[in-house]
């Protein structure tokens, strides 16, 4: 029981302490969101392509999966362990078969919402 | 009105409209909003656990992945992650949830311009980049362990 309750602090702070950097980013600079995206998948392909980031995983589990570092990781980690077993192609299609579920849901979900909501004219 | 007086008048109007809260107060929003995202996977995960002890953990964080894509992309479509994300920040935008959040509202943003160039092309404007990035980035990475592991 205890060890469930400090394994949610592990995540708070882990996950809390990455959203928090962005937004100090967001606030000090003039970097945009998208662009914040993309540097913090960088960082996370980074560690993850030095097998950094896969300690982090251990040790805050969600906390370190669910932010954007968390899918740059899984692409790089995912291109790693395909290019020991299935060599050459499994460097190449790795990454993206371990993300793959992800995308297609993202895709086809927002296709299938785009059908039923349309968007609401902005109010200042 | 000559231009100076307008040219005040509009920053006047830029300070008044722009909110307020402090930076201090952002990122405590940041930070909240942010770990209860990931809360909430953990929680997924852990429920996830409890049913299926069997399931390896690659298997288990693309569910928890896929739960919490389809949760926002649900919310977005409903208008409440709009509200969210005002509170959030970058708490919403960090966690998984914001890549979901960018394809399902641009999808709804653009369907006026059709299936194809509308929803098709523009579904992808600010979760192109991303994708575009990381598949590069996992080329390099392949690639490279592959060219270290012939030696």
């Amino acid at each position: 029981m205890l060890d469930a309750l400090f394994m949610y602090l592990k995540v708070i702070l882990v996950g809390g302490t990455i959203c928090m950097i962005a937004e100090l980013i967001v606030i000090r600079t003039k970097i945009t969101p998208a662009r914040i995206l993309v540097i913090f998948l960088m960082i996370g392909a980074i560690l993850g392509g030095f097998g950094l980031y896969n300690y982090v995983v251990d040790w805050a589990g969600a906390g370190a999966t669910i932010p954007i570092l968390g899918f740059g990781n899984s692409l790089a980690n995912g291109a790693i362990v395909a290019a020991k077993t299935d060599g050459f192609f499994g460097a190449l299609s790795g990454g993206l078969i371990a993300t793959s579920a992800g995308i297609a849901v993202s895709i086809g979900l927002s296709y299938l919402v785009s059908f039923f909501v349309s968007s609401k004219t902005k109010k200042d | 009105m000559n231009r100076n007086a307008r040219n005040q008048n509009y920053i006047a109007y830029v300070e008044k409209k722009s909110p307020k809260a402090g930076w201090f107060e952002a990122l405590f929003h940041a930070f909240i909003t942010g770990a209860a995202v990931c809360c909430l996977g953990q929680m997924f995960s852990d429920i996830i656990k409890a049913f299926f002890p069997m399931m390896d953990l690659l298997t288990l964080g693309g569910w928890i992945n896929i739960i919490v894509i389809a949760l926002t992309i649900i919310l977005t479509g409903l208008g409440l992650f709009d509200r969210l994300a005002k509170y959030g920040g970058a708490g919403t935008f960090i966690p998984i949830s914001g890549f979901a959040n960018s394809i399902a509202s641009c999808a709804i943003e653009y369907k006026k311009e059709g299936l194809v160039f509308g929803i098709g092309s523009k579904m992808f404007f600010v979760a192109g980049p991303v994708l575009v990035n990381g598949v590069a980035y996992s080329l390099v990475v392949g690639i490279i362990y592959f060219i270290i592991g012939l030696f």
